[in-house]
């Protein structure tokens, strides 16, 4: 059930979806948002893009295997642990780095963990979307 | 020292990636690996030699008592300096070895990630990130004993190993705890001095018992030796790096390595003594009628195992000299020996001693390589396995009660231990040539270097045992006794009683020998009954397992839902409701009953919504109410201050609704709605959580909420988390180690979800 309106604006809903959640990604430390919420709607963007334009054509706008974005994500997660045990403080402890610039302020090893999150909600809902999708297609 | 082990990791982590680039010259950029490691460790050696410690600590979890914190001292450079330069011929020897194998790259990544972890192993001064390390190896032979995965027996004997040194580990980790409860630290430094304290301790006998079973699984003591001789499933590198030369020895380190600090007693002492003695014996035995080169050097490993395991038990000055330089000679000889075995099996495509002979004119090199390791393995003069075997003599014949047993014992299993020399390190090489699957050659340089260079070092160390061996021994005995030993290392001693008895030794190898080979073939299959072999146990208890397995997988994993909801909701219900009613006196219910518009508006359409849900004919109307539910829930989370709940909440609706849609293609339509007696008993268990829900709330609300974490966290987000989203701080920064948790075993479920959908064989549904 193809549907032209839907796949179009899916397209545009994609790109402003995609930008609310790394909005929200980026807020969440001060105002209500965070990872979490934010990896969630990155993953209904591309699960709306998915209902409109078909499994095939959501996975290469994806590019990448969404497993792949769960590996990353954990990856980076644990990234952001490293850097408090090089400058001799406890595992974990948040390192924060201030840039001076304004708008960004400072930037520190919560919001790289956070983007940790982010990534590996993304990948995680998409992997069971996809992996349901791809279960009708058999 | 954590730099270099960070340097390690890191320099695994890329092996498959210069592997794919450099395929043909890899083993000679994988050699400088450990070479730049030990070179790296090496450079401490003035330090050590003269008395000095290196230490270092980084905390890690300080409120946990884990920290990153090394040690290196005599007994730890020994063993790293094992680990490295044993590691550098095996790098080397894959190089070459492991051309043929498909994911070759990988191998380099897990061999690396295994030198790594046991060089922390042996620096580690935190009983945790010991046993974290001591873990590490686990996994990495696990890998590497399943490395031709395609086949069955390499799996199983790959399980088996995981099993029986990963159990032991556990075993290890209770005692490292319970040591921890006694001491109040898990640095291995803070140990020294409590000696007292430790073994009049009432846990002392369980940490004793728990550490001793954690290493007699690693080192493969009897009744746990059976998963060493299966582990040959191994790639031949392996089983000479890890399941000759270092792994195995791990349980001897840390037995060494606690030795001064809960040994000393007759408890600790003589388990170690039986159990070492035991395996000494036993094993060298079993090697009678294995015909598999590997086996037989993996026979002879176990029986060495024992006898290190063995001296320490005897732990005497003397004990300690001999288990120092047996263990440095041991690892050179039998590492050449395995390499070796392996160069035969890739040379002439079979590993039967029977069908193997007269090769030394075609392999000349690897023949002059074998007899040398041969001599020190068998204890010839002027090799180190000779010093080694005269000390280890020696020191049994110092013990007074249990002095001529234990001798007898030590040169029976020592005599079937010539037996495998000269099985595997002659008899392949010497007599008539006979007919191989493939037609041999000399190996190349890169297998041929490493294992010529590890018995040339055993003829050095033999010729100048004062080089290297004296001044390790003598900063090692300090760690191990605490005491200065003064005892010179001298190849020869002149004709005495200890020298009679390596020429006793010897010769009763080759009388065993030509027993072997004048029995009949069927002489060498008779198998020995189940019931008396320690892996007929093992066995038994996994097939056990797997029974008691399925059965209660039939009975609780039924597959309906249903059943899964019911037990999951009476389970809560029932347990809390106990205690509700405990302190149901002290609830004062005053419910407030000011309420505005539109709440009563939700509350009417999350009413109307359920009532839709449960009474709908059509799946999509139901999915469409549950929906509705959700949101509402999660307006009403937005009216109440909770956006951050309510932002998940809906986008968790959003994604479900997305994934029944997915769902509900393939499910047939409500063909069987439920019978009227399901209906009542679905209605009473709703009814009965809705009210307890009620319940909770009034109860929950009827207490003045207020908790110091509360405040805590209130207050400290914005100055120390930086962030004025008090939610979002918790969860990435105050508890960032719980969502660390969380978030990995998010990734495993993706997995699950993942294996169950996508890899099942085709043509089912």
């Amino acid at each position: 059930m193809y549907s032209v309106i839907l796949a179009t604006a899916s397209r545009y809903l994609l790109m402003l979806l995609l930008m609310f959640s790394v909005f929200l990604l980026f807020r969440g430390h001060n105002e209500p948002g965070g990872g979490f919420t934010g990896g969630l709607v990155a993953a209904s963007a591309y699960a709306l893009y998915f209902i409109a334009n078909g499994l095939d054509a959501a996975r290469s706008i994806l590019r990448v295997d969404p497993l792949r974005i769960v590996v990353a994500g954990l990856f980076v997660a644990m990234l952001s642990t490293l850097p408090s045990l090089f400058m001799g403080k406890a595992f974990m402890s948040g390192i924060w780095v201030d840039t001076g610039i304004a708008f960004i302020g400072k930037i520190g090893t919560p919001l790289l963990f956070d983007i940790g999150v982010y990534l590996l909600v993304l990948g995680i809902t998409l992997t069971i979307v996809f992996s349901l999708a791809e279960e009708d297609n058999r | 020292m954590s730099l270099l082990l960070a340097i390690g990791f890191a320099a695994s982590a890329l092996a498959p990636f210069l592997y794919r680039r450099f395929r043909e010259n890899f083993g000679w950029i994988a050699v400088t690996f450990p070479l730049f490691m030990c070179a790296g460790f090496l450079q401490n050696y003035p330090h050590v030699a003269a008395g000095g410690v290196v230490r270092e600590s980084v905390p890690w979890m300080p409120s946990l008592g884990v920290n990153l914190s090394f040690l290196l001292d005599g007994l730890s450079l020994t063993f790293a300096t094992i680990i490295t330069l044993i590691g550098a011929a095996v790098f080397l020897y894959a190089g070459a070895y492991m051309k043929e194998y498909r994911d070759a790259g990988r191998f380099f990544l897990y061999i690396g990630v295994f030198m790594t972890s046991m060089l922390g192993l042996v620096l580690a001064d935190n009983l945790l990130i010991l046993f974290m390390f001591w873990e590490l190896t686990s996994i990495s032979s696990f890998l590497l004993i399943g490395f031709n995965h395609h086949k069955e027996s390499s799996r199983k004997s790959a399980l088996q190993a995981l099993l029986v040194t990963g159990g032991g580990g556990l075993a290890l980790l209770a005692g490292f705890i319970l040591l921890g409860q006694v001491t109040g630290s898990y640095e291995l430094s803070a140990l020294r001095g409590l000696h007292e304290t430790i073994t009049s301790h009432a846990y002392y006998p369980a940490i004793v018992a728990l550490i001793l079973l954690g290493a007699f699984t690693k080192s493969a003591q009897f009744p746990f030796h059976f998963w060493l001789p299966n582990a040959m499933e191994a790639p031949t590198p392996v089983s000479a790096y890890l399941h000759s030369a270092t792994m195995v020895k791990a349980g001897i380190y840390l037995v060494a390595r606690l030795n001064h600090d809960i040994g000393g007693t007759a408890l600790w002492q003589d388990s170690v003594l039986i159990a070492g003695s035991a395996t000494m014996l036993f094993t060298s035995m079993l090697a009678f009628t294995a015909t598999d080169l590997k086996k037989l050097l993996a026979y002879s490993t176990l029986s060495v195992l024992g006898t290190l395991m063995m001296l320490l038990g005897i732990g005497s000055p003397l004990a300690i000299k001999a288990f120092f330089i047996y263990l440095i000679a041991h690892s050179l000889y039998k590492g050449t020996l395995f390499l070796v075995a392996g160069t035969l099996d890739h040379e002439t495509g079979t590993r039967d001693v029977r069908l193997l002979g007269g090769l030394r004119h075609k392999m000349p090199v690897t023949t002059a390589t074998a007899a040398l390791a041969s001599f020190s393995m068998m204890g010839v003069v002027p090799l180190v396995g000779f010093i080694g075997k005269e000390t280890v003599y020696k020191s049994v014949l110092q013990l007074e009660t249990w002095g001529v047993p234990l001798i007898t014992a030590a040169v029976a299993a020592n005599a079937f231990v010539v037996m495998v020399t000269l099985l595997v390190g002659f008899k392949p090489f010497w007599g008539t040539e006979r007919e191989t699957p493939k037609h041999p050659h000399e190996a190349p340089l890169k297998m041929l270097l490493g294992p010529g260079v590890l018995a040339l070092l055993g003829l050095l160390f033999g010729l100048f045992p004062n080089l290297f061996i004296a001044t390790m021994l003598e900063q090692s005995a300090m760690s191990i006794l605490s005491e200065s030993l003064g005892l010179k290392i001298k190849l020869w001693h002149g004709i005495d009683l200890v020298l009679i008895l390596s020429f006793v030794t010897l010769f009763a190898g080759g009388l065993v020998y030509t027993l072997r080979n004048a029995l009949p073939e069927r002489a060498l299959e008779l198998s020995i009954p189940g019931i008396i072999k320690p892996s007929w146990w093992y066995d038994s208890l996994i097939d056990g397992m797997q029974k008691i397995a399925r059965l209660q997988t039939r009975l609780v994993q039924n597959g309906y839902l249903r059943n899964y909801i019911i037990v999951v909701l009476f389970t809560a219900i029932s347990i809390t409701t106990y205690a509700l009613f405990q302190a149901l006196d002290e609830v004062s219910i005053a419910p407030d009953f000011s309420v505005t518009f539109y709440e009563l508006a939700l509350a009417f359409i999350i009413i109307v919504a359920t009532f839709m849900l449960v009474t709908s004919q059509s799946r999509l109307k139901s999915v469409v109410a549950l929906g509705v539910v959700g949101f509402s829930i999660g307006i009403i989370f937005v009216i109440y201050g909770a956006p951050d709940v309510a932002l998940t909440t809906f986008a968790i609706e959003t994604l479900n609704v997305i994934l029944f849609v997915l769902v509900l293609y393939r499910l047939p339509k409500f063909l069987k709605l439920s019978g009227s007696s399901n209906r009542v008993r679905d209605a009473i268990i709703a009814g009965s959580v809705g009210m307890f829900m009620t319940l909770i709330v009034l109860f929950a609300t009827s207490f003045e909420l207020s908790s110091d974490l509360k405040e805590y966290f209130a207050g400290a987000s914005l100055p120390e988390g930086k962030g004025r989203n008090v939610v979002n701080v918790i969860l990435v920064d105050f508890r960032a180690i719980d969502t660390l948790g969380e978030i990995t075993v998010l990734a495993i479920a993706a997995l699950g979800v993942l294996a169950l959908l996508q890899l099942r064989p085709k043509g089912e549904t």
